[in-house]
């Protein structure tokens, strides 16, 4: 599903090595202290950077170079996922039609997706007058109703308190089960990953550390893992 | 929406109308286009009998208005070019846009001989200091001005018309000694503006004693709005004077409307509108047929004029005089 | 980090596209000038006198308005008064007059039979001189100062909340304020501000004659007028203006380098709360330097009311006609500027040009005079200058308020973009659909605050209308120039009161919707 070929990315002053494969159906989480590079990574593969050198391989096409809206994938950010202008119902439809001009079999997709993740009833509110968890659920409605194959999240849920993001990671997996999606998810702590992912990757100052089922590493943890544990 | 339709139909429908009427376009000065100037009664006056459009186009003033001439050329639009003065004719003769006016010269009232072949006067008047009757001691020539501690506000030789009548007055007057006068005038002069208005409104707010303008100025307050509190101080050396002219263009598609216009302009109906609309002596109108209050003015004893070609060579010589005696 | 990933999207073309046609506009009527000259121009030594002065006067105006504005919104950002917002908009209003009004208000205040000179004559003082360098310093800084101080107290406000909380809590002092918060923020504001200013002074013609005292007060677009109206020699007015353009080009690019100022426009109505730790000092210097700065800018704008106020019922019908043709010229102008500003601004938030904003303040300096003639030039082959008055009128005064607009849209993009760009990039919203959910909304304020501005600016500009107008076309500028023409002073105040009346209710209403538009 993914793939990044001898990737080299520089910026100011850093740079990012990467050489790594993700396979349809499977989860990656990517893990790594603050500044390890996680978030470039993330970035490369969505095309908010280019990289300098190396191609990134997704649904098995080369999009080194193509630009986000180009890329086979949706994204959720640590926040600010939804335009606090728009309704509930319409920053889920965005992610149909940018126009929002919809049409009745359109609406309903945008109501069912509502519906799976359990914000059925609540489509005309604005972000502002939701919960954080609730607006989190919004994020994912779009995501689904995009269906793209290839999802990243960065940190997601982060914002949200940890029995609250237990739960949210506990929907994403049951989506992730349904809709058969690649994850690629960036998290600096292995406790989310648990259940959700099935890969794991470790960065260290901007290279790839670690890499593996999630099974075989926490069976026998490496002393690079450690400190993660 | 329909009715915007509505009314571009009936503008066109009028406007095709329009085109059987030959139009006469006539540019001049904004003064005298605008709603309470001489323009609109002058329009009304001669589409009476001419068969005509008139279209007054405003542009500035005098110098403005050359300028404008000058830029579209001969392909201008303009039948009728009214707002010119002796001092800008030589320029407007050079130019080769206008054509001689072969109107029969009625008798003139101007204090000078009228020779120009291509223009004809509308209009004249002195330029002189308007000042408060309650001021004291009212100097009596340039050198009393000169002397004096009246502040003074002029115009701009570069950018006004009347600021260059005002240089060509010193000149006229003293000649040679015209550095020594402008430079003895200097601390007199609170400021010097770009036209005649910013002058004129500096000295109605009291920011001077005295301003450069015409002696028919006291006619307009004491007419229209029954204020007699301003007078214009007569000079012994005598006043310069302004002639305010109007030529038909070479390249226009009217020429017989164009003349027809100009032998109108030295009629009574046209002359008898200029007093209390331009507030200037009419050139073609005898003194007992003016309004009242235009006897209460002064009445130079001697009036100077330099001929349009003197008046072009002399003036950058004398802006450079005025600028060097100003800017120390 | 976005830039480098982003490829030349079809809103950015366009932005580039607009910009290129910016130019044009401003540009090709100076060449246009150029190629009409019959022989190639000199400059005297009259005109270096000219670039002397301008350049000089204006360095002074920009340096002092930018240094006063400074302690005025220091004290407008720490305190809370009744009537501080519309003190703030009042405040505003001396940028938007039109230079003859504003310069009649002036006289009335600090002129010989001034409310100054009064009250010096009450104590036995003479009366003070306004004419001269200080004069025309005094104007530009009356002008201008609003202007400065609405830059500043924009950047004031913009402090975050917890960061002064967090100074106050460390035990900050007057000092460590001074160190930590406000001169970087000067350091970010004062050289846009300063160059915005030096520009606007640069193309000063009328107040410099009228309150200068003399021909030493020569500008260069005095000059320039000269030269066009008096001698006909198109190659010195053409030679005069690249000499504009080349000073403001210069300008730009030594201010550029420092630094680029924050929105103008944000929210000014926020209350200062945050420096309420810090309330306690000063709190004397800072009522007095707000008294005097609202004196300094309201007083002027009292004697305009008052001296009009009479003769406004009595106006003659076509004043009311040219008001409403004003209105509407305005608001068009407003619309077209918003148009042109918006795909720049989108522009320049994502990649920084200096050529492009170089072209966004090109329009300060650049003599309104070359460009209506290089516009008469260039229209009066192909069609009638005259027919085409209002709407050539309409977009001079729209190219001559985009330096003013970008400013305003450009900060304001540019954090939209922060906030919002890369979740619009992951949905792919491109285009309209982009401004529509992910920039307009956030740039409301900013938005309202600069078609307000813009709407003013035209309705004060007597602008290029004068150099083609028939008398059915008048606008309320030019009626009113029309009107001191022909005598009718007290007509011609009550003009100016009526026209400093609509441009700041059109300035409020477009300002006051961009709010509303934003909480709703």
């Amino acid at each position: 599903m993914l793939r990044l070929e001898h990737t080299v990315t520089k910026l100011d002053g850093f740079t990012l090595r990467a050489d790594l494969t993700v396979k349809p159906g499977r989860r990656l989480a990517i893990l790594g202290a603050s500044g390890s590079g996680k978030s470039t990574l993330l970035n490369l593969i969505a095309g908010f950077v280019l990289p300098d050198e190396g191609n990134v391989i997704i649904g098995g096409l080369d999009r080194s170079r193509a630009s986000v809206a180009d890329r086979p994938l949706s994204i959720l950010f640590q926040d600010s996922n939804l335009f606090p202008h728009l309704s509930v119902f319409d920053n889920v439809a965005l992610g149909l039609r940018s126009d929002l001009r919809l049409d009745g079999d359109q609406r309903a997709c945008v109501s069912d997706s509502l519906a799976q993740v359990g914000m059925d009833g609540m489509e005309s509110r604005l972000p502002g007058s939701l919960s954080g968890g609730q607006q989190s659920r919004v994020a994912l409605a779009r995501m689904l109703l995009r269906d793209k194959p290839l999802a990243l999240m960065d940190e997601p849920f982060s914002a949200l308190d940890p029995g609250l993001r237990r739960e949210m990671l506990d929907l994403v997996a049951a989506l992730c089960d349904r809709t058969k999606l690649t994850l690629v998810m960036v998290t600096h702590d292995l406790r989310d990953v648990s259940g959700l992912c099935t890969d794991l990757c470790l960065l260290e100052n901007g290279r790839i550390v670690l890499q593996g089922p999630l099974d075989d590493i926490l069976a026998d943890p490496p002393a690079l893992i450690r400190p993660w544990l | 929406m329909r009715h915007t339709i509505m009314a571009t139909a009936f503008s066109l429908i009028a406007a095709a109308a329009a085109a059987d009427t030959p139009v006469l376009s006539i540019y001049s000065y904004d003064s005298f286009v605008a709603e309470w100037g001489p323009g609109p009664q002058i329009e009304q006056a001669f589409e009476e009998t001419c068969g005509c459009d008139v279209q007054f186009t405003g542009a500035g003033d005098g110098a403005a208005l050359l300028a404008r001439v000058r830029l579209e050329g001969t392909n201008s639009d303009a039948d009728v070019v009214l707002g010119l003065d002796t001092n800008l004719m030589d320029a407007a003769m050079q130019s080769g846009l206008f054509a001689p006016h072969n109107v029969t010269v009625p008798e003139l009232t101007l204090p000078v001989e009228w020779e120009s072949e291509t223009f004809l006067p509308y209009d004249w008047g002195y330029f002189a200091f308007v000042h408060n009757t309650d001021m004291q001691d009212v100097p009596g020539s340039f050198a009393e001005l000169a002397e004096s501690e009246a502040r003074i506000v002029i115009q701009d030789p570069r950018s006004s018309t009347p600021g260059l009548g005002l240089l060509m007055w010193v000149e006229a007057a003293h000649g040679d000694e015209a550095g020594a006068i402008w430079s003895g005038l200097a601390d007199n002069i609170v400021t010097v503006t770009p036209g005649w208005s910013e002058a004129y409104d500096l000295f109605l707010e009291g920011e001077a004693d005295m301003v450069l303008s015409y002696t028919t100025s006291p006619a307009y307050h004491l007419i229209a709005e029954e204020d007699d509190s301003k007078a214009a101080a007569a000079f012994e050396e005598g006043h310069y004077l302004q002639i305010e002219v109007a030529g038909m263009l070479a390249g226009s598609d009217q020429p017989d409307l164009a003349r027809a216009f100009l032998d109108f302009m030295l009629t009574e109906r046209f002359q008898s509108i200029i007093p209390t609309t331009n507030w200037m002596y009419p050139a073609a109108l005898p003194v007992d047929a003016l309004p009242d209050g235009f006897d209460t003015l002064i009445m130079p004893e001697r009036a100077l004029l330099f001929d349009p070609a003197t008046a072009a060579a002399l003036r950058d010589d004398a802006v450079n005089t005025w600028l060097t005696a100003l800017s120390r | 980090m976005a830039d480098r990933a982003q490829p030349l999207t079809f809103q950015q073309g366009l932005g580039g596209c607009v910009a290129a046609g910016v130019a044009l506009v401003l540009l090709g009527p100076l060449a246009a000038v150029a190629l009409r000259a019959e022989e190639a121009a000199r400059l005297t030594g009259a005109d270096w006198a000219a670039i002397r002065f301008t350049v000089l006067q204006a360095l002074l105006s920009a340096a002092l308005s930018v240094g006063l504005a400074i302690p005025v919104a220091r004290a407008l950002a720490r305190r809370v008064f009744p009537g501080r917002r519309l003190l703030v908009t009042l405040m505003g209003a001396p940028f938007i007059l039109p230079v003859i009004v504003a310069v009649f208000g002036l006289l009335a205040v600090f002129g010989r039979n001034g409310w100054f000179s009064q009250a010096l004559d009450l104590v036995g003082l003479p009366p003070i001189e306004i004419y001269g360098l200080h004069g025309v310093v005094l104007a530009h800084v009356f002008f201008n100062l609003p202007l400065a101080v609405r830059l500043f107290l924009q950047s004031w406000l913009a402090i975050p909340t917890e960061r002064v909380r967090l100074a106050s809590s460390l035990g900050f002092t007057a000092r460590d304020i001074r160190r930590h918060f406000e001169l970087p923020m000067l350091r970010a504001t004062a050289p846009g501000a300063f160059l915005v200013i030096f520009l606007i002074c640069t193309s000063s013609f009328a107040v410099a004659l009228i309150l200068g005292g003399g021909p030493r007060a020569t500008t260069i677009e005095l000059a320039i007028y000269q030269a066009f109206r008096f001698d006909f020699d198109l190659g010195r007015a053409a030679m005069l203006g690249a000499v504009q353009v080349g000073i403001c080009a210069v300008a730009a690019l030594l201010v550029l380098r420092f630094a680029i100022p924050r929105a103008l426009g944000g929210s000014l109505d926020r209350e200062p709360m945050q420096w309420e730790a810090f309330a306690g000092r000063g709190r004397f210097a800072d009522g007095l330097i707000i008294l005097l700065a609202a004196l300094f800018l309201v007083l002027p704008l009292l004697a305009l009311v008052g001296r009009g106020v009479d003769a406004m019922a009595g106006l003659p019908p076509s004043v009311w006609y040219a008001a409403l043709r004003s209105l509407v010229l305005a608001t068009a102008s407003a619309a077209l500027a918003l148009a042109l500003a918006l795909p720049m601004a989108a522009l320049m938030a994502r990649r920084t040009r200096t050529g492009l904003e170089l072209i966004g303040a090109l329009s300060i300096a650049i003599s309104p005079l070359v460009i209506g003639t290089g516009a008469f030039l260039i229209l009066n082959p192909i069609a009638n200058p005259v027919a085409l008055a209002l709407p050539i009128t309409g977009l001079v005064n729209a190219l001559m308020s985009l330096p003013f607009l970008l400013r305003a849209l450009l900060p304001a993009i540019q954090q939209a973009e922060a906030s919002q760009g890369r979740l619009a990039d992951a949905l792919g919203l491109k285009g309209v659909d982009r401004l529509r959910h992910a920039i307009l909304p956030r740039i409301w304020p900013s938005l309202g605050f600069g078609a307000g501005l813009s709407a003013a600016l035209s309705m004060g500009d007597l602008g290029v209308i004068a150099l083609f107008s028939s008398p059915a076309q008048g606008t309320l500028p030019l009626e009113m120039y029309r009107l001191m023409g022909s005598y009718r002073t007290d007509d011609a105040q009550g003009a100016a009161l009526l026209l400093l009346a609509l441009s700041l209710a059109l300035f409020w209403v477009f300002d006051r919707g961009g709010r509303l538009r934003a909480t709703a």
